[in-house]
């Protein structure tokens, strides 16, 4: 069983974005560790792509940052490394195609597996693209992770019947960002989501207070929170492990 | 050569969010019923014929085929379209489609400003909303056409993102279809993207290839021996070779953007410096880092400033039907420069890539032997920017 069960296993998941290396891996190092002890069940550590295409100006700003430091995937799967040395939390990395394609696809994908990825979000790869990666990762026991979005409509019972890991269930139209609020029906999409599988759905996209939290993991398994999370590295830099330490455990407590 | 998911041998795809993954499945229906409805047809080439001014003209240039004293050299007159450019063709057939699809708003990339401007042109004509992304650094370089966009009642959005060119640009433009895409049809410019954009693309521009070989073989009882078109993501040139494909007689060749040069950073010359990537929805070939980050590319001309290349010329390169070949800043602003003088032409300079190789090629080919270079678009919207490229400084 996918190792990613386990995130769901505590009450509610709640599943923190980072940018990797944004400000620097050490800030992301710490951060990452500050999320766990105070409640995250799930990390999704994002590689930085020159132009993510899904991402809002917030995680744009994080992808550049980071790469502008100097930040490549190499020394991203070695902080992968020192952080399995500590923690046994499931953990994903979120990329665009072109990282994983460039890379050698197996190459990456077996890398992950050695290091201790559990599973991979790829925003521009939808369910008719999957084989592009999904032999490797069945090959090595990365679990693929697919999205749903509110324009899914009839492809909702599809992409879920061979979903694997989680599913992440895109909140709203457009890109990453806090909202102030979220209008989409997700209770009906999630209903069809659970005729077909017994996979956990978290969902994400423009959640960022304990209480729009509450209300999407009453409504899910999980909530999913970036923008806000990159809000405080942005402003803290350096200093922001801290501050997304209390950050992570007012969410983790309002589900 | 197109397969089910859109593919050119392995090149194509549907790279793109799951939340557009609706609105490409409903364009691709639309276009599969409408291409082959005669009122849908003959609408188009009303608009085509009436508006546009098609047929674009296949002009002989005497005095520039006697100078090189080679092949005989033809012109595909694309910058005699309305709006000045073949962008138009592409614009009438999209916008035409989305207004039988229901779609009341418009919104596009632009790079040098002609896809921005036919965009808006046909959203005028057509009553509808048109919104244009564009970098920040090409509304600077091209300020008469974000004027023409204005006029004619669009929106222009300067992108500031990443190096603020057409990638960037194009990349707006998609983010902003995922957030609106109920009433909204992105009119993509060029044959990339996911599919079903590279075909609709060549599609509607094929009309180019179609006319020049009723042309030529009306005035020269033959086919051409080369056609030769400037390559950005490559619609003009799709357009361009579209009919000759299954002709194997007649070379085709792509000119890219070579910048500064293929031996610097300073290029955006996709076959000859790229590799095979997946980026904007599609595989193809892509200038790119080691790690996959997607280079900052450079040209003079703003409408060729790609980092990529639809997904069928990156095929049609791969089986060596088209031959792909780099054209310099340098190269590029002497051939603008030499067909205004010979034969009072002045092509834009996307187009005057494609002017720069036939001058390199035609010395060396017989007396017998033709070429057609497409003059994709006119170059008045270039001539401030060619002249501080030679340290003129003139105000529009």
């Amino acid at each position: 069983m996918s190792n990613i069960r386990k995130a769901f296993e505590n009450g509610k998941a709640f599943i923190p974005f980072i940018t990797c290396g944004d400000p620097d891996l050490e800030t992301t190092y710490k951060s990452v560790m500050a999320a766990i002890e105070n409640g995250a069940d799930l990390i999704e550590l994002g590689i930085p792509f020159s132009d993510p295409t899904a991402e809002g100006p917030v995680i744009q700003g994080a992808n550049l940052r980071a790469l502008s430091g100097g930040v490549t995937t190499d020394k991203i799967f070695d902080l992968v490394k020192r952080l399995r040395g500590e923690t046994d939390i499931p953990m994903v990395f979120m990329t665009y195609a072109n990282v994983v394609f460039s890379y050698g696809s197996e190459k990456f994908i077996s890398i992950c597996s050695d290091i201790g990825i559990d599973g991979l979000i790829i925003p521009d790869l939808p369910y008719e693209e999957k084989d592009e990666f999904l032999p490797y990762c069945k090959k090595y026991g990365v679990d693929l992770i697919s999205l749903i979005a509110p324009t899914s409509g009839g492809r909702v019972a599809m992409i879920a019947k061979e979903a694997e890991g989680f599913i992440y269930v895109v909140s709203s139209l457009g890109v990453t960002g806090t909202r102030c609020s979220i209008e989409t029906d997700l209770s009906s999409i999630v209903d069809i989501i659970r005729e077909n599988t017994d996979v956990p759905c978290a969902i994400g996209f423009g959640i960022s207070t304990p209480a729009q939290a509450h209300d999407m993991a009453a409504i899910a398994d999980g909530a999913i929170v970036g923008s806000a999370i990159i809000k405080l590295l942005e402003q803290y830099g350096k200093d922001a492990p801290e501050y997304i330490g209390s950050y992570v455990k007012s969410m983790k407590e309002a589900l | 050569m197109t397969n089910k998911k859109g593919r050119f041998g392995v090149h194509g795809g549907q790279y793109i969010p799951e939340t557009l993954m609706s609105a490409v499945i409903e364009l691709e229906e639309a276009y599969e019923h409408y291409k082959n409805d005669p009122d849908f047809n003959r609408e188009l080439t009303a608009l085509f014929n009436d508006y546009a001014g098609r047929p674009s003209r296949l002009y002989y240039a005497e005095k520039m085929t006697k100078d090189l004293g080679g092949a005989k050299i033809y012109l595909k007159r694309e910058d005699l379209n309305h709006t000045g450019a073949h962008k138009i063709n592409n614009v009438l057939g999209q916008a035409l489609l989305a207004k039988k699809m229901g779609k009341t708003r418009l919104i596009a990339e632009t790079g040098a400003g002609q896809h921005g401007v036919a965009t808006a042109t046909a959203a005028a004509l057509m009553g509808m909303e048109c919104v244009v992304f564009m970098g920040e650094e090409d509304t600077i370089r091209q300020a008469l056409n974000v004027y023409r966009m204005r006029l004619l009642g669009a929106t222009v959005v300067p992108v500031k993102t990443g190096t603020a060119t057409l990638k960037d640009a194009v990349s707006e433009a998609m983010r902003e279809w995922s957030s609106r895409i109920s009433d909204t049809h992105y009119c993509l410019g060029s044959v990339m993207g996911p599919h079903p954009f590279p075909t609709i693309v060549r599609d509607f521009q094929a009309v180019i290839s179609k006319e020049i070989k009723e042309q030529i073989l009306e005035k020269e009882g033959r086919l051409p021996d080369a056609v030769i078109a400037c390559v950005g993501g490559g619609s003009n040139a799709i357009g361009s070779f579209y009919h000759f494909i299954n002709e194997p007689s007649v070379r085709l060749i792509g000119c890219e953007a070579a910048g500064k040069g293929i031996d610097t950073f300073e290029t955006a010359a996709t076959v000859s410096t790229g590799r095979l990537g997946i980026f904007h929805g599609m595989k193809s070939y892509f200038c790119q880092d080691e790690y996959g980050q997607i280079a900052p590319v450079y040209s003079i001309s703003a409408g060729l400033d790609y980092p990529g290349i639809g997904p069928e010329h990156a095929h049609l390169h791969d089986t060596g039907r088209a031959e792909y070949v780099p054209v310099t800043d340098d190269e590029a602003v002497n051939a603008f420069e030499y067909l205004a003088r010979t034969e009072g032409i002045i092509p834009a300079i996307e187009s005057a890539h494609a002017v720069a190789h036939a001058i390199k090629t035609a010395p060396e080919m017989d007396k017998d032997k033709i070429i057609v270079i497409t003059i994709s678009g006119r170059g008045d919207k270039d001539c401030a920017a060619i002249a501080r490229y030679r340290g003129e400084d003139i105000h529009e």
